[in-house]
């Protein structure tokens, strides 16, 4: 007999109590290897065990991103939550009621199909037993591997899976205490930073005396080649410590960059690791061939909260405290670094501002965790300042993206050549392809490595989302992974895909053009899979796709669509705007196909966050370099989509019609760019090719009408 | 130096420096952890609290100004247990992702209603607009005030 395919967190942690455990106090702790960065994860993966274990919700305890007793599921990413932790969940909750049904049906001489769960009691007959989940969680092994073997329920049996459950979390912060930068427990010292400017950079002096006078309170500063820590009881005596020591250091070997690194133009022709992928060139070029480029700067993840962390090293245990994505990757990671084994290290999650992607927050746990290490016994808060998360985070690469596509004789793509040029997506550390900031800085720094893309068959990095799901007969990629980028670059929402996204729906828009036909229609008489073709018929209807034409000067109405990863949610934008010397948007309207869908308002939230995150890359946001590194370091020289400049936005979610959950939390940004840029396009009667679409690129495509 | 502020109702007695900020009497002294720190420049209102009513970014305030004046913070208007109608709205809106931006806007809001019972659109959004939200909860958050100043005004 076949045993199940099991998801891959199952595999990973074969142990039934690394998920599931019943308290005392008639309730339920589930854990899951998955971290709630604002997504509402949380209270889905709480949402199916109730389902499944017929507990009430509010009996359901979540234990998320915890080394001690929770599950080893990487990284909260590539929105892989509900279909991966969620999954696992589902099965593991499926087996333990059936064992606990079995448990009980021996103890009341039954079968275990003459028994229903309600509220975690077992009824026979209508009436309680008196055995419960409590009653019988004793005679279960929970050391025993999970094997998938119970089936889950139907769907059509879900009484909370499917409702719109209101976030657990949301009360807490609204009304106080509820971050990682929100725990200080009394004798806490406080950390801050000076950061060794780029890797290899030497601290030739350090003037401790003028520093200690700029901070103007007990502190103490620890230090250890090239990284140095402040540390004070009094929190504005370390904030002042790291505000004054830049001036009182000097560096030598400090890597230079210059402004014009800072454009995407300026990856073209720089070393890179170059692959095809696809179908072999053509034997006779085509010479009808359509070519379009397009491109994304630097892009930050620009968390509401500079990074903070905690840690404690006591009696030879290492505790950290942490917002980052991966708990168990963090544990590992340090070990490495401070050269401790990691059973004497646990590492806890606790919420952060959102993070959108690889962020500080990793690189904060290990400079609380350094202090902690040489200040023993005490408890260690570090936080960044505002400027150290702009600077020295890693930030969403630059992208270079040109289609060169052959057309047949309707005018449809025949061959379809993507180059991609960019830096890569992932730099996270542990993954062979990145290191913990402060790691570069100690006596031992890591050897260089060389960087890395996520492999396709995990969707890929700068790749993500560049092979179209329109039917295109022949499709190839070059892809130059640059080895060298001026700043460190890592994941950002979506990854590749809002530049791929918005190179293909531009090509769609031009393609339609040419052949004279509504870009609606051209693109559904190309596009077979019958859930695309129902969202891009469907955002035409919600946008008034037919009256298109008569919106009036400089106004515009355009559309994009894009199936995440091409296997994950299906998503479609059309957006309205007005161009004068500025783009304002008017109304978006975003509709998705994710299957089954955990916690529809939820859903809704995230296809509306991407919008609004979308927009804000598209019309304004550019990394900015000067010689010392990144230039933009506050909200001023890096502006986002404010209040008055957000639009009214529509998302729907259609029925998932049965299909398994896809993940949806990247979906929409890729649609909502290229939505934005078609619109504009037809509003200016010009396309902008490269994001942000200021208003000096206005500017410029107006003249040359 | 003790500084004597009220805070939330309740008359407290500060003892830190006169410059030190009020977003660091409020957390590291108070233990008043719903305020929070964003960037310290007032450029993303994180920090917001109301002085005498009026809102004011704590991250750069002085302690000693605000001496024998009235602060207000979130803990003040309500907690989990029992929210004031403003963070009742955005409960029930969920006008929320990560939450980091929300007791700023909160407080704004508060402000904001009491002085307009009745705000147009475009009265909430130049009231919020000094507030940034990393998240794009923007139109929920619109939607919650909304919410509250028909709630507040039964």
């Amino acid at each position: 007999m076949n045993a199940p395919q099991l998801p891959g967190s199952l595999v990973d942690n074969p142990r039934l109590d690394r998920w599931i455990h019943f308290e005392p106090n008639k309730t339920v702790r589930v854990a899951t290897g998955k971290v709630e960065i604002g997504q509402g994860v949380v209270t889905a993966l709480g949402q199916i065990a109730a389902d499944e274990l017929d507990v009430p919700l509010g009996r359901v305890t979540i234990l998320s991103g915890d080394t001690v007793h929770g599950p080893d599921e990487m990284y909260t990413t590539s929105s892989l939550s509900i279909s991966m932790s969620g999954g696992s969940i589902r099965l593991v909750c499926a087996e333990v009621r059936a064992k606990a049904l079995e448990r009980a049906a021996l103890r009341l001489n039954c079968s275990p199909d003459d028994l229903t769960v309600v509220e975690g009691e077992f009824h026979q007959n209508g009436q309680a037993t008196g055995q419960s989940y409590w009653t019988v969680a004793g005679e279960i092994d929970f050391t025993q591997a999970p094997t998938g073997s119970a089936k889950p329920k139907a769907a059509s049996d879900y009484k909370v899976v499917g409702q719109s459950v209101p976030r657990i979390d949301l009360p807490a912060k609204l009304t106080g205490a509820a971050f990682v930068n929100d725990v200080i427990p009394k004798g806490t010292l406080h950390a801050r930073m000076l950061r060794q400017p780029s890797r290899g950079a030497t601290l030739t002096s350090l003037d401790e005396a003028a520093i200690k006078r700029a901070a103007k309170g007990e502190l103490q500063i620890v230090r250890e080649a090239n990284w140095v820590a402040f540390v004070s009881p009094v929190e504005s005596v370390a904030q002042a410590a790291a505000a004054a020591a830049p001036q009182h250091a000097k560096w030598s070997n400090v890597q230079r960059i210059t402004p014009p690194q800072q454009e995407a133009q300026w990856l073209e022709g720089q070393p890179s690791e170059d692959r095809t992928i696809g179908a072999p060139a053509p034997a006779t070029p085509s010479r009808d061939v359509v070519t379009i480029t397009v491109s994304r700067p630097y892009v930050a993840h620009a968390s509401m909260a500079p990074s903070c962390a905690l840690a404690e090293y006591r009696d030879g245990h290492l505790t950290v405290q942490s917002h980052g994505q991966g708990m168990h990757p963090l544990r590992k990671n340090l070990a490495i670094v401070l050269g401790i084994p990691v059973e004497q290290i646990t590492a806890k999650h606790l919420h952060g501002a959102g993070c959108y992607g690889h962020n500080g927050a990793d690189d904060a746990a290990l400079d609380a965790a350094l202090v902690a290490m040489r200040l023993p016994g005490k408890t260690i808060r570090l936080q960044w300042r505002r400027e150290e998360e702009f600077g020295f985070e890693p930030v969403g690469p630059a992208m270079l993206v040109t289609l060169r596509v052959a057309l047949d004789g309707k005018g449809r793509p025949a061959d379809w050549t993507t180059e991609i040029w960019s830096p890569t997506h992932v730099q996270r550390p542990g993954m062979g392809a990145g290191y913990l900031l402060a790691s570069e800085a100690l006596s031992n720094p890591p050897p260089e490595v060389k960087p890395t893309d996520p492999p396709e068959a995990r969707g890929g990095g700068g790749t993500r989302n560049a092979v179209p799901l329109y039917d295109v007969p022949a499709h190839r990629i070059l892809h130059h992974l640059v080895q060298r980028a001026p700043v460190r670059t890592s994941a950002l929402r979506g990854l590749g895909a809002l530049p791929n996204v918005y190179a293909i729906e531009m090509l769609m828009d031009e393609l339609a053009a040419r052949a004279g036909e509504d870009p609606v229609a051209y693109r559904l008489s190309i596009m077979s899979d019958k859930r695309a073709r129902k969202l891009i018929e469907l955002i035409a209807d919600r946008s008034n796709w037919k009256a298109r034409g008569s919106l009036g000067n400089g106004k515009g109405l355009g559309m994009a669509f894009a199936r995440y990863k091409n296997t994950a949610a299906y998503c479609a934008v059309a957006a309205q705007v007005s161009v004068s010397e500025t783009v304002t948007v008017e109304k978006v309207w975003c509709v998705a196909d994710c299957g089954l869908v955990v916690n529809p308002d939820g859903c809704r939230n995230q296809l509306e966050g991407g919008v609004v995150q979308a927009l804000s890359w598209t019309l304004k946001e550019q990394v900015t370099f000067d010689e010392q590194g990144i230039s933009s370091i506050d909200w001023e020289r890096y502006p986002i989509l404010r209040f008055s400049e957000v639009p009214e936005i529509h998302a729907e979610i259609v029925d998932g019609a049965g299909n398994p959950s896809l993940g949806m939390g990247e979906c929409s940004v890729g649609p909502t760019a290229a939505a934005v840029g078609n619109t504009v396009a037809q509003a200016l009667g010009v396309r902008i090719q490269d994001m942000p679409l200021t208003r000096e690129r206005i500017m410029a495509a107006l003249l040359k009408t | 130096m003790a500084i004597a502020v009220t805070v939330n109702g309740q008359a407290r007695s500060i003892d830190a420096p006169e410059t030190a900020t009020l977003l660091d009497a409020l957390r590291n002294h108070l233990g008043l952890m719903g305020t929070r720190y964003g960037c310290g420049l007032e450029q993303c209102g994180c920090c917001m609290v109301l002085v005498d009513g009026q809102p004011v970014y704590s991250c750069t305030r002085e302690l000693g100004t605000v001496a024998k004046r009235s602060v207000t913070t979130v803990e003040g208007l309500g907690t989990a247990a029992k929210p004031h109608p403003i963070q009742q709205a955005f409960i029930d809106e969920q006008a929320g992702q990560c939450g980091y931006c929300l007791s700023g806007i909160v407080v704004s809001t508060k402000a904001l209603l009491d002085r307009t019972p009745n705000p147009s659109r475009a009265d909430i959004v130049a009231a919020l607009d000094k507030h940034l939200c990393r998240c794009g909860t923007h139109t929920r958050i619109l939607k919650a005030v909304e919410r509250a100043a028909k709630e507040m005004r039964k």
